[in-house]
């Protein structure tokens, strides 16, 4: 018999082998998990400043008084509603600003990121590790120096979140462009095209769907980030969303909270068709 | 001449001629896009009065701000009335003052001058009954005077090293009742009506292992970790390895325990709330997705319990739970786990449903139980998306708690917005900021390894 031969007993020697290794792993990390959980609401309990069990009790008492609060103002409560209207817009397009203004930018910039199109490895290099730095700054941050330098208004917002938008989209962005067809940017180059008209007319084409979907998808995480830097003193609807909680006007917080819900939800519905659309196109 | 034809009759010059059409009208959908974007820019200039940046923006606030971050600063302050007293505090706190001069700061026994501050730079200040001499390193042909006059108002005068009365520079700044001296960014003069006050600012954080009050606050950091091992005592009732870490720990100004608890929280917060959604949002799939759960009713609700809870966006559920847990990690936890549930559950349904049933069916031709099917027929096919989704939820999860704290969770969010909001200690704000991109950075590579590990996904 040669000794490649594999009997049956071998093979289920080594499975129960196999069997006892997987099963010691998934024991150790069903441990490692139960262990983070308990532990870590032991420690939760400890320093959070109610309790849980009095907490769970009270759940349902805000969203409840909200709601009463609401049912009281009766019809008016739809008047509220509109009255938030300008802020919610102001919110909105300081987030459309600022998605559009950062991802040009990172469209402008993510070429000289991209290994097989950048001039040169100096630039790619630097070009990349500003994005990193950008991204990874969270906008909170940054918005809460500019707010203390350059006092309360809805500007700090929108230039923290934009450059926390270049950082991500440049990112995405340079990765979109290091997995294109590059067929299209050597046929330019045979018939002896610019580098400028290279990235023009060979690259942006093929991306351009991409970088539509990931902005519509920045976006709506955009009028997030700018609902909590109002919150924070940016202004727009985060703002009134402060004065509401402190006064505990519950009619209007529910108000602001449904317009929230509302435009987050309608945008991702919106952004989920048109890149289902958009993809379509992409396969066809 | 000859007209060219393909093999359809369409001459070349009629192709040639839709082709250019083709991209004439390509050429205007594109300049008019970019000619939209502009205009929207503009539209949004005027709109948000981005005009105002340039107001309301103070460069010499903004760069000294930018100094506090990584720079520290002693005042000396000498009242005009009682000259014998000068007093050098840390950072201008009352409570840090110094209990002899440093060794920039030279008294003088005899003579008229009482004292002379050397600058960094090597600029002197010599301090005297009625005013204060300054003498620039770069310059020596000039030096300044500045004191009180006979009128009882701030004074600034330039001399050349004749004696001749020269032109102040810009500098300097000169108002009813003081005079405001800033050569460069590391050094300050300001000529009150009452007192004198000298800023001298120094590279890097001091104080930051030791604070002001410790017994270790003369050792660097290299030399109290050798003290570890050393019998002396130097406080008798600890060890020295006890009052090294106590030390460290308890610094009043950096609060380095604190911070590092925060940070803690904000890591715990996220871990935990990923954690809660992973464990409600699978089982919460399998029963929403059509190929596990025969009854519609259920799979419905559980669709619509995914929308709200994913609808309803992450602040506001903080919220929600920052009134019934009070602040606290719970509350983070909370509003964390609930939105990912929604997040993870619709996704994770949406994967059952596509999962390849063959393998199903092959474990169901073996005899086995409903459940054995699905453990081993669907469980292998969704645990590479459920792991790497669990893990990219982790990585902004991070982030979110940063920002939910600072909305009332506790942990590092809310300890950096504290520390803005007293507008002076902003080399904690710095210190802070650079140790949230620390845990981001951290975080993003860990779960990035994790994913590899786990999955296995070569790169590339």
């Amino acid at each position: 018999m040669s000794q490649n031969a594999i009997t049956i007993e071998s093979l289920e020697e080594n499975l129960k082998v196999l069997a006892r290794q997987r099963a010691i792993y998934s024991v150790l990390f069903i441990g490692a998990i139960i262990f983070i959980v308990v532990s870590g609401v032991g420690v939760a309990n400890q320093y959070n400043a109610g309790s849980f069990t009095r907490g769970v009790e009270n759940f349902f008492d805000y969203p409840v008084d909200l709601f009463s609060d609401a049912f009281e103002a009766g019809w008016g409560w739809f008047g509220i509603v509109l009255s938030f209207i300008p802020a919610l817009f102001e919110t909105f397009s300081a987030a459309v600003f600022s998605t559009v203004v950062g991802a040009s930018i990172a469209l402008i910039l993510c070429p000289l990121a991209t290994i097989n199109l950048s001039p040169n490895q100096v630039t790619v290099q630097i070009v990349r590790r500003t994005f990193d730095i950008l991204r990874s700054f969270p906008e909170l941050v940054f918005a809460l120096i500019l707010l203390y330098l350059m006092g309360k208004s809805i500007v700090p917002a929108i230039i923290a979140v934009t450059l926390h938008t270049i950082g991500a989209m440049g990112k995405l962005f340079s990765e979109a462009i290091e997995n294109i067809d590059m067929k299209p940017v050597d046929g330019l180059k045979s018939v002896g095209a610019s580098w400028y008209q290279i990235i023009c007319f060979a690259v942006y084409p093929q991306v351009l769907p991409l970088v539509l979907s990931y902005s519509l998808l920045r976006l709506e995480i955009n009028v997030r980030a700018s609902t909590i830097l109002g919150f924070v003193g940016a202004g727009g609807i985060g703002a009134y969303l402060t004065a509401s909680l402190q006064w505990r006007y519950g009619d209007e917080v529910l108000a602001i909270m449904f317009l929230l819900v509302a435009t987050i939800t309608a945008l991702d519905y919106f952004s989920s068709y048109v890149r289902h659309k958009l993809i379509g196109k992409i396969s066809a | 001449m000859s007209i060219t034809v393909d093999d359809r009759g369409v001459s070349f010059q009629e192709i040639y001629q839709s082709v250019e059409k083709k991209a004439y009208y390509q050429k205007l959908i594109t300049l008019v896009s970019i000619g939209g974007i502009l205009l929207y820019f503009v539209f949004s200039i005027i709109q948000f009065d981005l005009g105002s940046i340039s107001r309301k923006w103070s460069p010499d606030r903004a760069s000294r701000l930018f100094l506090d971050t990584y720079a520290h600063k002693d005042h000396v302050v000498m009242n005009w009335k009682d000259t014998s007293k000068i007093s050098v505090n840390f950072e201008g706190d009352y409570r840090y003052q110094y209990p002899s001069f440093p060794e920039w700061l030279e008294r003088i026994g005899d003579g008229k001058d009482i004292a002379i501050l050397t600058f960094n730079s090597g600029s002197k200040a010599i301090f005297r009954d009625d005013k204060i001499i300054f003498e620039q390193s770069k310059s020596e042909d000039r030096k300044f005077i500045f004191g009180i006059g006979n009128n009882g108002k701030p004074y600034a005068e330039a001399y050349d090293n004749d004696g001749n009365e020269k032109d102040l520079p810009n500098w300097i700044r000169v108002t009813e009742s003081k005079v405001e001296v800033r050569p460069s960014l590391y050094e300050r003069i300001q000529i009150y009506k009452r007192k004198v006050e000298v800023h001298r600012y120094e590279f890097g954080w001091k104080y930051f292992w030791f604070d002001f009050f410790s017994p270790l606050k003369d050792y660097s950091l290299p030399e109290a970790l050798s003290l570890i091992f050393s019998n002396e005592r130097i406080e008798p009732d600890k060890t020295n390895f006890e009052l090294v870490f106590s030390e460290i720990s308890d610094n009043e100004q950096w609060m380095h325990g604190t911070v590092l608890f925060s940070i803690l929280e904000t890591l715990l917060m996220a871990v935990l709330g990923t954690l809660l959604a992973s464990l409600l949002g699978l089982p919460l799939a399998f029963l929403a997705a059509y190929n596990i759960t025969p009854f519609k009713f259920v799979r419905f609700s559980l669709r619509r319990l995914f929308d709200m809870l994913r609808g309803i966006d992450m602040i506001i559920w903080c919220l929600i739970f920052v009134r019934s847990f009070g602040p606290g990690l719970f509350t983070g936890i909370f509003a964390i786990a609930f939105t990912d549930t929604g997040t993870l559950g619709k996704l994770m349904s949406e994967a059952i449903e596509n999962a390849d049933n063959k393998q199903q069916e092959g474990v169901k031709s073996t005899g086995a139980s409903t459940i054995l099917q699905h453990r081993f027929g669907i469980i292998p096919q969704i645990m590479p998306v459920f792991i790497s989704q669990s893990l990219y939820y982790l990585e902004s999860n991070t982030r979110g708690a940063v920002i939910l704290g600072a909305m009332g969770a506790g942990g590092i969010g809310l300890q950096l917005l504290g520390a803005i909001r007293t507008g002076n200690d902003f080399e904690n704000v710095g210190y802070m900021a650079v140790l949230i991109v620390l845990l981001v950075t951290v975080m993003d590579q860990m779960s990035a390894f994790l994913r590899r590990f786990l999955i296995g996904i070569e790169k590339n």
